[in-house]
């Protein structure tokens, strides 16, 4: 039992805070002296923090951390690390180092937050960074990540909100581990379906990254806790109507099944109120749309692409991707953000 | 009726809860469901709309809000039939002879109020479990869970009802001055206590 009462929480991201109660926080915050070299920051909701120091080379920053949504505590630290590492990747940057970040009851016993760790570590170094350091705090719950820092070329940032009518929308990994997750936690999940989950959950973004480098993505972000359609909706805020056609949106179908048990979170349920009149279903199944406001763990990269260049990418992304798909386009502006058939 | 106190327990919980009530209605039939937050009822309505249940929500204090969900008898069969691939994906474990021993009102040592949230998790767990213990011992401190007033009621009561027996010591009850108070489960004595833990493939202690 000893792992047990660790590992109990609602886990990963299906910790954040939602979207809503957040941005109205952050909207009053005070806003000091502008610092032009920062060139993504607090203003774009973007995935992390991007300061130039030189005109070829920018750092970026970002850091991550929950509570365990596995039971294994060496899976779950490279599941922590891998989530906080794709902020970089997401902004078309490099990784550098990291740091750990841990909350850590002190009466536990400290082998599982050695596993933890162990598990983080290895994500850093196939990442290709360092662990440079890190904090620890004595908790009652036990939480990880890692603050990282990476380095981008100014010219070549993938910012979220840059896409364009035109553009195809192209999403890597499959959806649904936050519903996977949570149906585990009560028992109702399939082994086969949890360690489906656990794959994607560890596998780094560097490798998708790495494709889209070599083309010209319009925009970019990693769909996390804010789920497929809270993220799609930073990306084309103000850039046009997205128009998804779920049929190939690509799912992990056992999701989709204990979504129809009803084995939900409450942050999927805080997405779907934040993106209410955002998006309209055109005859989507509702587990389809529970799996759409899923929050994802780690989940993969979404990225807006030219419609001709996509063609030529696709086939090369696959190779390292094997479940990225095309999953819609964005057009005009039409009477509505997103359209979801 | 059926109530479902689901207050302090986290998505999906609630609903896990209530959908076994639907299932032990055995019959049209009423299930009200108290939660603890908003999202937790909008979770809870949408599963009602989904199956076609009559739903109503009262919210009572910022902290409490009832859910009441009206099943028909059709809806009933149905939800008693219904058997989901994870249920089905379940291969039982060869039958062993278990016991659970709860000997305080609290889970391992620190602080005393996480100690019996880790408990109520740990009972809630247990009875989630997909093979349910033959027994459930309760005695010394433990006698409380099983009395009026502990947040594991509902737990031990869906177990009890799955043929789990739940037994409380009878001195530790006198000496608490809980006797009248016992909610669920009977009375035993020490020879019991011994000869069920000697009989016992597995003991389990929180």
């Amino acid at each position: 039992m000893a792992s047990d009462k660790l590992f109990c929480a609602t886990g990963g991201c299906t910790a954040k805070l939602g979207a809503g109660i957040l941005s109205r926080v952050l909207s009053r915050l005070p806003k000091g002296e502008k610092d032009d070299n920062l060139l993504i920051g607090f203003d774009s909701k973007d995935d992390a923090a991007v300061y130039k120091l030189t005109d070829d080379i920018a750092f970026v920053q970002t850091l991550d951390f929950f509570p365990p949504m596995v039971e294994d505590p060496y899976t779950f630290g490279k599941i922590a690390a891998t989530n906080a590492l794709s902020d970089i990747y997401a902004m078309g940057g490099e990784v550098k180092t990291a740091l750990n970040i841990v909350c850590f009851p002190e009466s536990e016993d400290l082998n599982i937050l050695g596993e933890i760790m162990r598990g983080g570590a290895e994500k850093v170094h196939e990442a290709g960074g360092s662990i440079a350091g890190g904090h620890s705090i004595n908790d009652a719950t036990v939480k990880y990540g890692l603050s990282v820092t990476g380095v981008v070329d100014p010219k070549k940032i993938l910012a979220n909100n840059t896409a364009k009518p035109g553009d195809v929308l192209i999403l890597t990994k499959k959806l649904g581990v936050g519903i996977i997750c949570c149906a585990n936690r009560v028992h109702a999940a399939s082994k086969e379906a949890m360690d489906a989950a656990i794959e994607s959950m560890t596998t780094l973004n560097k490798y998708a990254a790495d494709v889209l480098k070599r083309y010209d993505v319009h925009a970019c972000t990693d769909v996390t806790g804010f789920s497929f359609l809270g993220h799609l909706h930073e990306m084309i805020e103000g850039h046009g109507t997205a128009v998804i056609d779920s049929k190939n949106v690509p799912v992990f179908k056992e999701a989709l099944s204990y979504a129809d048990e009803f084995l939900t979170t409450a942050a999927g349920q805080r997405n779907r109120n934040f993106a209410e009149g955002r998006v309209r279903f055109e005859d989507v199944a509702f587990a389809m749309q529970e799996v759409l406001f899923d929050p994802q763990t780690s989940g993969g990269l979404l990225f807006a692409v030219d419609k001709d260049k996509a063609d030529e990418l696709l086939p090369e992304l696959k190779k390292v991707c094997p479940y990225a798909a095309v999953v819609g386009e964005v057009t005009e502006a039409k009477d509505i953000e997103i359209i979801v058939k | 009726m059926i109530k479902v106190n689901a207050i302090g327990d986290q998505c999906p919980i609630p609903v896990v809860k209530t959908k076994d009530a639907i299932k032990n209605l055995n019959g049209e039939g009423v299930v009200e469901t108290m939660v603890d937050n908003e999202i937790a009822v909008q979770n809870l309505t949408k599963m009602a709309n989904q199956k076609g249940y009559g739903v109503k929500s009262e919210k009572i204090s910022d902290h409490e809000f009832k859910v009441t969900m009206t099943i028909s008898a059709d809806q009933a069969k149905e939800a008693k039939t219904a058997t989901t691939d994870a249920e089905c994906a379940i291969i039982p474990s060869s039958k062993k002879n278990r016991v659970v021993v709860i000997s305080a009102d609290h889970m391992g040592e620190g602080a005393e109020d996480l100690g019996k949230t880790l408990l109520k998790g740990f009972i809630y767990a247990v009875s989630q479990q997909e093979e349910l213990p033959k027994t459930m011992l309760f005695y010394n401190g433990g006698a409380a869970i099983t009395c009026e007033g502990s947040s594991s009621l509902e737990d031990l009561k869906s177990m009890e009802a799955q043929g789990v027996e739940i037994l409380t010591c009878g001195t530790c009850l006198n000496f608490y001055g809980l006797s009248e108070k016992l909610a669920v489960g009977g009375v035993t004595n020490m020879y019991d206590i011994v000869e069920k833990q000697t009989n016992a493939d597995l003991i389990i202690k929180p």
